[in-house]
């Protein structure tokens, strides 16, 4: 073998190494790492650096766009406005009400899903993986309009089909009060992200080894052990990637909320609120500091995931 | 198999395609229905009518309909391609290689990721108008890059990561040369991931309504979802519950066709003997 096929040495401390130790292979591998991964880093920077900085800068001004020339530095006083307001704790309710519920309910649906189609006949696989994915092309706008139209009093058909159950009739309005919005709002984003976690299980679980399966269930291993055992710590990585990415996307739900009940009833999510603020009201600095304020929520959420399942992405070689 | 067991899987199947095809059949039925039928209160209209499809595609409501499909292919099409090949060297690195910085990385995409959407919108705005770029593909195409490059990067970087990279040692010692080793081994291995993420990227940006509804205004660019969204505001129809549906159709017939294309290749390249034992 020559040198440059080496395996590279195991773990080394690169940082609290001299630089006189680094090898020139080392040197090489560093190179050519940032070589690969330095564009996308670019363009991701150029995309969001500025913006983030700007939002930032603007959330210290009194800074109204039909007011532009008023425009004042008022420090961190947006930030009080906002935080004694109830609207904002009403929207932080509300969404994390939605992150929780759907969440919670799509990843063992989604769990359930992707068993059903790792298992399924060969046969009939390829049509439930086409089926599984339509829900997720779907735009999300398109299905709010669905589940809105079938919830709604005068278009829907739902109030005629479940009559039966007590409380519901020709005459309920669901979008008249917040528990019976938030619950229609909850099941159009599961029935169209449920998929997106299924088909990250179904890739995990389509990479835990055959073998290990049988094996385990040559040595009489249960159905649930085997699952605990073999399948789960083997998908670790989907599970994480799957659960961490839905829970930040959930709480930033926007678009449902946008087309079903344009956030009346007390149905206003935080990202909601920042877009009512910037948006209609021209309120550049106070939206710009809820937009900060939802950043450092999902920051402090992705903190709490990450350390919670000690899963590094990073630490990809060599080891497990 | 049991016959027992293979009418379980056919009821679970079953299961699987009414909650996936429920409420698409619903909105299917409901642009057949005409403005006087709406409100039957059943899934199905009383009479078929095809004049919501008019109205859209060559009625009142076309020249805001038709550009914007034209729209969306283009400019989530662009946007998937860059952000795939962009993230494929990225996580390449980040699952192979040894160098200081991929937490960095991984931290900025994750930072990306998760930073609202909204925030980045108005600052955008502003710049987009100064520079020109405002209501252009390109206005579009670059803030779609930091919903999709994110996502494309940990995604492939967990598939990467449990790709077992000895077997391109074991090729290189059985007289593969590095790039046939990469050709041969590693990209069979690799093009699962890259392909589910295609996907995943590819239905984020077409998914997008933020962007959409604030950094455009005419046609020229706006995309499918801002242009559904118009459709229920400020409307001149008296109700537009029926070109809504109608229009959501439309939009989702190529979805379907594009779902049942990649998922031949999902299927093909999962099943491919990828990373087994």
């Amino acid at each position: 073998m020559s040198t440059t096929t080496l395996p590279p040495a195991p773990k080394t401390e690169p940082v609290s190494k001299p630089k006189a130790l680094i090898s020139d292979r080392a040197k090489a591998e560093r190179k050519l790492g940032w070589l690969l991964a330095g564009p996308a880093l670019a363009v991701m920077l150029l995309v969001t650096a500025y913006p983030i900085a700007q939002a930032f800068y603007d959330s210290l001004f009194d800074y109204r766009l039909t007011d532009p020339d008023n425009r004042s530095f008022t420090g961190l006083s947006n930030y009080v406005v906002i935080l004694t307001d109830q609207l904002w704790w009403t929207a932080i309710g509300v969404t994390a009400l939605i992150t929780v519920i759907t969440v919670a309910v799509e990843l063992v649906l989604g769990f359930a899903l992707a068993m059903v189609m790792n298992k399924a006949l060969r046969a009939i696989r390829p049509f439930l993986r086409a089926v599984i994915l339509i829900p997720y092309a779907v735009i999300t706008v398109v299905s709010a309009f669905a589940w809105q139209f079938a919830f709604d009093i005068n278009t829907g058909f739902v109030n005629s089909w479940f009559a039966w159950i007590p409380g519901v009739g020709a005459d309920t309005d669901w979008f008249g009060d917040t528990g019976t919005s938030l619950f229609v709002i909850c099941l159009a984003e599961i029935w169209k992200t449920t998929p997106f976690i299924s088909l990250l299980l179904l890739a995990g679980l389509a990479q835990v080894p055959e073998v290990l399966q049988e094996a385990a269930q040559v040595d009489g291993a249960t159905w649930w052990q085997r699952m605990r055992r073999v399948t789960l710590p083997n998908m670790k990585a989907a599970i994480m990637v799957a659960l961490l990415f839905r829970t930040l996307d959930a709480f930033r739900v926007f678009d449902s909320i946008f087309v079903m009940t344009a956030g009346a009833n007390n149905t206003e999510s935080v990202s909601f609120l920042a877009y009512r603020q910037t948006i209609s009201r021209l309120e550049i600095g106070l939206g710009s500091a809820v937009s900060v304020l939802l950043f450092i929520v999902v920051v402090l959420i992705a903190f709490t995931f990450i350390k919670g399942f000690k899963v590094d992405l990073a630490q990809a070689r060599g080891d497990s | 198999m049991s016959t027992k067991e293979r009418s379980w899987w056919i009821v679970a199947g079953v299961a699987i395609a009414l909650y996936a095809l429920f409420p698409i059949a619903w909105i299917v039925s409901l642009s057949f229905k005409a403005p006087s039928d709406l409100a039957n209160g059943s899934f199905l209209p009383s009479l078929f009518t095809t004049e919501n499809y008019s109205l859209i595609l060559d009625g009142a409501a076309s020249d805001l309909f038709l550009p914007a499909l034209r729209n969306s292919f283009g400019i989530c099409l662009i946007a998937t391609f860059i952000s795939c090949v962009l993230s494929m060297f990225a996580a390449y690195a980040i699952a192979r290689l040894d160098f200081p910085g991929k937490k960095f990385i991984l931290g900025t995409a994750l930072a990306v990721a998760i930073f609202p959407v909204i925030s980045i919108v108005t600052p955008l705005f502003n710049l987009w108008r100064q520079i020109g770029l405002y209501d252009t593909w390109p206005g579009l195409i670059i803030p779609y890059l930091s919903l999709t490059l994110p996502l494309s990067i940990w995604t492939m970087s967990a598939f990467f990561r449990e790709i077992p990279w000895e077997m391109e040692q074991a090729a290189q010692v059985d007289g593969a040369t590095t790039w046939q080793a990469f050709r041969k081994v590693i990209v069979p291995l690799a093009a699962p991931g890259v392909f589910t993420t295609a996907i995943i990227a590819f239905f984020i940006a077409w998914n997008d309504f933020v962007y959409g509804i604030s950094l455009t205004s005419t046609g020229a660019s706006r995309p499918v979802p801002a242009a559904l969204g118009l459709f229920s505001g400020a409307s001149q129809f008296e109700d537009p519950t029926g070109a809504i549906a109608a229009a959501a159709v439309i939009v989702t017939i190529p979805v379907v066709v594009l779902v049942l294309v990649f998922q031949r290749r999902i299927v093909a390249g999962l099943t491919n003997g990828a990373v087994k034992g």
